[in-house]
């Protein structure tokens, strides 16, 4: 595991400075929109770029809380099994939720 | 016994909590609300995909009051770890590390959270 915890560093700061950009953004759009009514929403997000950005959003959040989660994980639980399995549940869980959100953004804005 | 001038160590009713401390428990906090969070932003995709009835129920309940309220929290949240996440960005650049510095970097992140989740919510 060597130089694991570089990398792991390294990810969380690039992901952390991509979801300034991103978050900002996002809560900035949503700020703008008149209600969250489905016409609405769906209108905003015909506008591809803005399906763009909001699937970037999912990819980097789901991979941002993956490593926080991680970390607090390895704080709290020491049992090795329940640690063991902890950690995998959440790379299990972030990894559907990454995938998941992605394609329900492609399919809101390109009409799968 | 003799003597009761002896000095005693840090007793917890005496001692004071630093600010820097409840900013490093509250970006840990916030963070983990927010991966919570998360899966209330993938329920809201899914809704969105689905449309129709599947959407209206979700609006019903994602603007429902105590929805709202959890909204803002998790606005606060958002407004926090933003703001303490660049902190923690400037003190990687090396700066910022100084005690008066930390203490005030603190309070400013503090403040800011309050501010822009009014605005965000209430004032705009």
């Amino acid at each position: 595991m060597s130089g694991s915890a570089t990398r792991h560093f390294i990810a969380q700061r690039i992901s952390a400075t991509m979801l300034v950009v991103l978050g900002l953004w996002f809560a900035l759009s949503m700020h703008k929109l008149d209600s969250m009514q489905h016409v609405v929403v769906l209108g905003f997000l015909a506008t591809p770029w803005h399906s763009v950005m909001l699937g970037l959003l999912c990819v980097t959040l789901a991979f941002h809380s993956y490593l926080g989660v991680q970390v607090v994980i390895e704080d709290y639980v020491h049992a090795p099994r329940v640690k063991w399995l902890s950690l995998v549940l959440s790379r299990a869980v972030h990894l559907v939720i990454g995938i998941l959100c992605v394609y329900k953004v492609y399919e809101i804005g390109f009409g799968a | 016994m003799s003597n009761t001038e002896r000095p005693l160590s840090p007793h917890l009713s005496i001692y004071r909590w630093p600010i820097t401390m409840t900013l490093s428990i509250l970006h840990r906090i916030t963070g983990v609300a927010m991966s919570l969070g998360l899966l209330v932003l993938t329920y809201w995709l899914v809704a969105l995909a689905a449309g129709g009835p599947v959407y209206a129920k979700a609006y019903a309940l994602l603007t429902s009051v105590p929805a709202r309220v959890l909204l803002i929290g998790w606005c606060f949240a958002f407004f926090l770890h933003l703001g303490n996440g660049i902190r923690h960005l400037v003190w990687d650049t090396g700066r910022g590390f100084e005690k008066s510095h930390a203490n005030a970097s603190a309070w400013f992140v503090l403040l800011f959270a309050v501010v822009a989740t009014a605005l965000y919510w209430v004032l705009l």
